[in-house]
C-alpha cells in the first residue's frame, strides 16, 4: 500500500489491518504523554483545496501525534489563489521533501493525478463527489467498536448520495467487509451508475429501517447543487429525515451515524443528534486514531 | 518453518529439520520457576513488581511468572503486555509491521517496579524500544529485565536482571523459542540462521536488526 485514493483499492485484510492498528493506536490519547515517535522526520503536507475544519485538523492532530512535521497549505492565501496549477504546487512540495501529501480537492480524480506526480504518499481527503477514504474507514471502525461486527451487519446511507463522496467510499469499503448497504434517496439525488454498485437501492425509508442495524445520515450538500432536486427542504426532511418517532422503529441496538457536519432539522432532528445512539462525536475522535493508524502504515515503512 | 520436514530428535520434542533442541518444556518450566523467585528476592517480596510482557512471546511468558509468583507469595502481580513497534529504530528498513498489544495493568506503572519480560535478548534494541515506550506510559520506580534465553551478541549497553539460560550463540545460528499458548508446544530450538535475503539481514550480516521472525515475529 503506497497511497490511499480509494476504498475500492482495499482487499479485506488491508482494511482488517488499519481498523486493528487504529484500535492499538486508540490507546494513545488516554496516555500521559499523547505522542510516539514513529514518525519522527517524517513531513506531512496538508493540502487543502476546499474548506475543511474537521477533517484537516484530524490530519494535523494525527501526524502530530506520530511526530512527523506538519504542514497546512490551504487554497486562500497561498500560491494557488494567484493561478499556481495542482501540479506546479505538487512539485513545489515535492522539492520541499514531502514524504506525505494529503489532499482535499474539489475535483474528482485530483487525488489520482497527485499520486502520479510526486513520490511521496498521497491520501485522499475527499475529491469532489468521488471519495473520502479515511471517512468510510472511520465509520467501519465506529461500527465495529460500537456493535463488535462488521460482517453481515446492515447499512443504510440516507440523503444526498449523489453528491457525497463518503457514500461511495463506505458502500465499497462496507461491501469488502461483508456489511450489506442500502441506499436510501429520492431519485434525483441518485448517481445515474448507481445500479452498478454493490449495494441496494430504495427510495423508501420507513421500509429499510426496521431491517437495519446502522443508518447513516448525509446532509444535503446545497453548495454542489446547481439544480433543484426536492420540492421543499420541508418535504424532504419529511420523507428522508431521522426524527425520534423514526428511530423508535428500528431495532434496540441500531445506532445512528453521521458523517457531519449536520443540519438540525433537514436530515436529522436535534432530538436523534443528542440521542446516546447517534455517534457523531465518537466518530470524530475515532477519526484522529484511525488517521494515525493509516499515516503510520502508509509512511512509517521502508 | 512450516515448509520443513519435522524430525523427532531423542527427547521427543519435534524439530524442524536442522535445529536442535536446546531447552525442552521441563526445562523451561524450570527456568520460569527460578525467575520467579529471583524477582521476589531482588524485589523483598514483588509487593510493587508489575510484570510486562514484550509481545509476541514476552506475553505468555509474563503471565505465568505472574501465576508462579502468586503460587509461592500468595500475591497477585499486575501483569501487562507492551508493543514497542512504534519505538523500534529500524521501521523504515521495512514495510510498515502490525502492531501488537499494549495493556497496562489498572494501577498504571508510576512508582512500581516495572519488569520486562522477553523471550529471546539479542542486540538489546528491543530493550532499548521497550524503556523508551515505558518512558511516554509513565515513571515506574525501577525497571528491570527477564529473558528466557540471553544469546548475547549486544549492541547497546543493555544486560537481563534474570536470565532462563545463557546460551552463546554465533550469528549464524537463529534462537526460536516455541510456547504452548502460541506454538502449541514448549521448546527453545537452535537452528542455522535462515537463508532467505530478508532473514539474513535478519540473524546474519546485519544483527543491527530487529527482524527476528523467528522469535518475536513470529506467526502471531
Amino acid at each position: 500500500m503506497r497511497h490511499l485514493l480509494s476504498t475500492g483499492d482495499l482487499d479485506r485484510d488491508e482494511a482488517t489491518l488499519i481498523l486493528d492498528t487504529a484500535t492499538e493506536l486508540a490507546q494513545v490519547g488516554d496516555r500521559s504523554v499523547k505522542k510516539l515517535p514513529t514518525l519522527r522526520g517524517r513531513t506531512v503536507v496538508n493540502l487543502f483545496y476546499e474548506d475543511s475544519t474537521r477533517t484537516r485538523t484530524s490530519f494535523e492532530l494525527a501526524a502530530k501525534r506520530l511526530s512527523a512535521d506538519v504542514i497546512n497549505f490551504s487554497a486562500k492565501g497561498s500560491s494557488v489563489s494567484k493561478g499556481e496549477s495542482l501540479k506546479d504546487t505538487a512539485l513545489t512540495l515535492q522539492a520541499m521533501g514531502a514524504d506525505g501529501v494529503v489532499i482535499r480537492h474539489s475535483a474528482s480524480g485530483a487525488a489520482h493525478r497527485l499520486a502520479n506526480w510526486v513520490d511521496g504518499s498521497v491520501l485522499n481527503a475527499g475529491d469532489g463527489t468521488h471519495e473520502h477514504p479515511t471517512q468510510a474507514l472511520l465509520d467501519a471502525f465506529t461500527m465495529r467498536a460500537r456493535l463488535g461486527r462488521l460482517e453481515g451487519l446492515r447499512v443504510a446511507v440516507v440523503g444526498d448520495i449523489l453528491h457525497s463522496r463518503v457514500a461511495r467510499s463506505n458502500v465499497l469499503l462496507l461491501t469488502t467487509l461483508g456489511a450489506h448497504v442500502t441506499l436510501v434517496a429520492p431519485p434525483t439525488l441518485l448517481p445515474v451508475s448507481v445500479h452498478t454498485w454493490p449495494c441496494e437501492v430504495s427510495y423508501d425509508l420507513d421500509r429499510v429501517l426496521p431491517e437495519t442495524d446502522v443508518v447513516m445520515m448525509l446532509r444535503v450538500q446545497a453548495e454542489r447543487m446547481r439544480d433543484s432536486f426536492f420540492p421543499s427542504v420541508r418535504e424532504y426532511s419529511r420523507n428522508y429525515g431521522l426524527d425520534g418517532e423514526r428511530l423508535g422503529r428500528m431495532p434496540a441496538e441500531a445506532i445512528v451515524m453521521h458523517p457531519g457536519p449536520m443540519v438540525r432539522g433537514m436530515e436529522i432532528s436535534a432530538e436523534v443528534a443528542d440521542s446516546p445512539r447517534c455517534t457523531v462525536t465518537e466518530q470524530v475522535a475515532n477519526g484522529v486514531s484511525l488517521r494515525m493508524a493509516v499515516l503510520y502504515l502508509l509512511l512509517g515503512g521502508s | 518453518m512450516h515448509a520443513r520436514k519435522p524430525t523427532r530428535d531423542d527427547d521427543g520434542i519435534v524439530a524442524p529439520e536442522g535445529t536442535r533442541a536446546v531447552l525442552d518444556g521441563n526445562e523451561i518450566n524450570r527456568a520460569l520457576t527460578r525467575i520467579a523467585h529471583e524477582v521476589l528476592e531482588r524485589t523483598k517480596g514483588g509487593q510493587e513488581v508489575t510484570l510486562l510482557g514484550i509481545p509476541s512471546r514476552g506475553v505468555p511468558l509474563a503471565r505465568r511468572l505472574a501465576r508462579r509468583i502468586e503460587r509461592v507469595e500468595d500475591l497477585s502481580v499486575p501483569t501487562g503486555s507492551l508493543d514497542i513497534t512504534m519505538y523500534r529504530d529500524d521501521l523504515r528498513l521495512a514495510p510498515a509491521r502490525a502492531l501488537g498489544r499494549t495493556e497496562i495493568p489498572a494501577g498504571g506503572l508510576d512508582d512500581r517496579v516495572v519488569v520486562l519480560v522477553d523471550d529471546v535478548l539479542f542486540s538489546g534494541r528491543t530493550v532499548r524500544a521497550a524503556l523508551d515506550a515505558l518512558g511516554d506510559l509513565g515513571r515506574p520506580r525501577a525497571v528491570q529485565l527477564a529473558v528466557l534465553v540471553d544469546r548475547g551478541h549486544r549492541e547497546l549497553p543493555i544486560r537481563a536482571d534474570y536470565v532462563g539460560k545463557n546460551l552463546p550463540t554465533s550469528l549464524r545460528e537463529s534462537v526460536t523459542v516455541q510456547l504452548d499458548e502460541i506454538d502449541g508446544h514448549d521448546a527453545v530450538l537452535l537452528g542455522p540462521s535462515r537463508t532467505s535475503p530478508s532473514t539474513t539481514l535478519a540473524s546474519g550480516t546485519r544483527p543491527g536488526s530487529l527482524q527476528r521472525p523467528e522469535t518475536t515475529e513470529g506467526d502471531a
